[in-house]
């Protein structure tokens, strides 16, 4: 956990006074909505179909229980008793009234969190890898250096008013689960020779109506050269990003349009000219905001205890061991993933009660504190293995043990039709319906590692691009149908899907999946072979074959 | 959502109302032929041609402090003057989402 300072502390609270004060000028007529649309986009206030959308920061994907519980207060108070959490380590509230957001938003700041630039032409929430500073391998703990660029672009007026928004993302592990590459920034965390900290630097990734891959700018930037080389590239960005086209107006299409030799040598020379200016780190900088993470004080604990060895006679627990339990750099201890993804649920979705009820769990097994990860689950990142027995059995309790995680039904999904604006077809129930043509258990598992991802329009915030098989809703003479491609990745080895042939509707979906599932089985080399890797190895034509031969 | 000034361009084909989200809450309203706003589809006035859709866009575009992102949306006339959503985003509008809640989809009691 990062502890907030008196500075971070004043920010916030003067930010729900300069807010609270914009929705009274507002709601008195001072303000008009054009004056105000941007002021609440800029405090994560979106208008969604049926109400405001209320979008709040969690920074690197960290929370501590206090703050889960604020946020289902939240959810209980001001919303509807459930939050969603998004792809980019966020959690959205769907039916909060503006009268009352100045209210939710002291109420949060109470416990360090907020909502600043989780929307609107600035940089966003910077997010990490939700196992940060436990997983096994580690090089660094990525959230020291997510922290440093939290503080440097928030607020900062040079990157408030940018062509368009601008995402980071950090990973310091060899396997990327902060989707490092579909973002306009992504950041990889290297040792040099002399061992010292530096960063792999991507630029223009992202999803979107024009995806790509991010491109490598810099194959290493020392980490106290990373302010400077950052601002570099947010000044060449704000210098050519096309401001008159909206949808050529990410760094994505800039570094496409100038090539990315071109876009590398525009910010060297940028860099060159500042780099060892006021933005270089010292050391003593990194260290400070590294002396404010605190880290618990593990145990001596056996690999495996005999509470765990006992409980492996339980097929359940097995089950959700087996997908939901992952190795954690301290031994005896793990990480669990706790799987959003019900049967039938919405993915994503966690009522007030469940979030109070895991917080609960946080303070008992996981030293009080969660992880939200882009899959949109959660995770308890410091579990003893010799409690994973109860925490299952408590987990099971409140509708939080589904042992899905990775598996097929572990689907991403925007909000989609049912809640979004922009949205020209449902995700939601698509997703629904997935999980349970696929719950059988022994099914899922013989099928493997599999990401079904779903977005709602071809703003792709279900990252469908990526998905190993990616579901588009677009609308088409008024009614809703969906674009299928496979063999997307979001992972060290990103790749954007395939299309496989002509959209099908929405009573088709869940057949075509299974159409593409079935042969997928009936073509893996092995039985250990991903679906992505058979893709890969063989193409799409086989999977369209399948599919389209009888349609 | 169409803008207001993309919409002068657009020529209805059909019975049409407009729709809006109310400042304070957020929640969905329809412009009344009384020159205010209804949380009822049923009090939606009803317009049948372009200038007439216009007028009204006009009149609910200029309540600024009442609305926001007034537009102009299909709808369908029933049996007996029956008023339903042209569309499928507007039945979920009015109607709300076509899924159950997340605490009914796990067995767990909603919050109000």
């Amino acid at each position: 956990m990062y502890a907030y300072d008196e500075i971070d502390r004043t920010l916030v609270n003067e930010r729900v006074a300069e807010f609270r004060d914009q929705v009274k000028r507002r709601l008195s007529g001072e303000l008009t909505e054009d004056e105000f649309k941007m002021l609440r986009l800029q405090n994560g206030v979106y208008l969604q179909l049926h109400a405001y959308m209320f979008r709040v920061a969690i920074p690197y994907g960290t929370l501590s229980s206090k703050q889960l519980r604020r946020l289902a207060h939240v959810a209980r108070r001001y919303d509807r008793g459930y939050g969603h959490f998004t792809t980019r380590q966020n959690i959205q509230f769907n039916w909060i009234k503006l009268a009352e957001l100045p209210d939710a938003l002291a109420d949060l700041a109470e416990v360090g969190i907020h909502a600043m630039q989780t929307s609107g032409n600035n940089t966003r929430n910077v997010t990490s890898d939700q196992w940060a500073g436990v997983a096994p391998g580690e090089i660094e703990d990525p959230r020291i250096w997510s922290e440093i660029l939290r503080q440097y672009t928030t607020l900062h007026p040079e990157f408030s008013f940018l062509p368009r928004k601008f995402k980071f993302a950090i990973t310091a592990s060899a396997h990327d689960r902060a989707a490092i590459k579909v973002h306009d920034i992504g950041l990889r965390l290297l040792k040099n020779e002399a061992g010292e900290t530096g960063f792999e630097v991507l630029v223009g990734g992202g999803l979107g109506r024009t995806p790509f891959i991010g491109k490598t700018i810099k194959p290493f930037v020392h980490g106290r050269d990373l302010l400077s080389y950052v601002e570099a590239i947010m000044r060449v960005y704000n210098q050519y990003g096309r401001r008159d086209n909206i949808y050529k107006a990410r760094i994505k299409i800039l570094v496409h349009e100038l090539g990315v030799e071109k876009f590398a040598a525009e910010v060297e020379e940028e860099w060159q000219q500042m780099r060892d200016g006021a933005l270089k780190l010292d050391e003593e900088v990194v260290e400070d905001i590294r002396s404010r993470f605190y880290y618990p004080t593990y145990e001596k604990l056996p690999h495996m205890p005999d509470e765990l060895r006992k409980a492996a006679q339980d097929p359940k627990f097995e089950a959700w061991r087996t997908n939901s339990v992952f190795p954690h750099k301290a031994q005896g201890y793990a990480i669990v993933t706790i799987s959003l993804k019900p049967v039938g649920g919405p993915p994503g979705d966690a009522t007030a009660d469940q979030m109070d009820a895991l917080a609960d769990l946080a303070d008992k097994y996981s030293f009080g504190e969660i992880r939200v990860g882009h899959e949109q689950n959660l995770a308890l990142p410091h579990v003893a293995r010799r409690d994973l027995p109860e925490l299952w059995k408590a987990l099971d309790k409140i509708g939080l043990a589904t042992p899905n995680v990775n598996l097929i039904s572990d689907i991403i999904a925007c909000p989609g039709l049912d809640y979004c604006s922009l949205a020209n077809a449902r995700s939601i129930p698509i997703a629904q319906e997935l999980t349970r043509r696929f719950a059988n258990h022994d099914t899922a598992n013989l099928i493997g590692r599999l990401h079904i991802n779903i977005s709602g329009c071809i703003n792709a915030c279900g990252h469908h691009h990526v998905g190993h098989i990616g579901i588009l809703g677009v609308e088409k003479n008024g009614e809703e149908v969906y674009q299928i491609t496979i063999g997307g990745r979001a992972d060290e080895k990103a790749e954007l899907g395939t299309l496989i042939g002509p959209a099908v509707k929405f009573d088709e979906v869940a057949d075509v999946i299974e159409d593409v599932v079935e042969a997928y089985l009936a073509l893996r080399a092995r039985p250990d072979e991903l679906f992505v890797d058979t893709v890969k190895r063989l193409g799409v034509e086989p999977f369209r074959e399948r599919v389209y031969a009888t349609r | 959502m169409t803008s207001p000034l993309e919409q002068k361009k657009i020529k209805i084909a059909g019975p049409s109302i407009v729709t809006a989200n109310r400042t304070w809450d957020g929640a969905v309203i329809y412009r009344t032929a009384g020159q205010g706003w209804s949380a009822d589809l049923a009090d939606a006035a009803i317009v049948r041609t372009s200038d007439e859709a216009r007028a009204l866009l006009a009149e609910s575009v200029a309540d600024d402090l009442g609305a926001i992102g007034a537009y102009i949306a299909p709808v369908e006339i029933g049996d007996g003057g029956k008023i339903e959503p042209g569309n499928l985003r507007e039945q979920i509008r009015r109607s709300g989402v076509t899924i159950g809640l997340p605490a009914n989809a796990i067995g767990l009691p909603v919050q109000a």
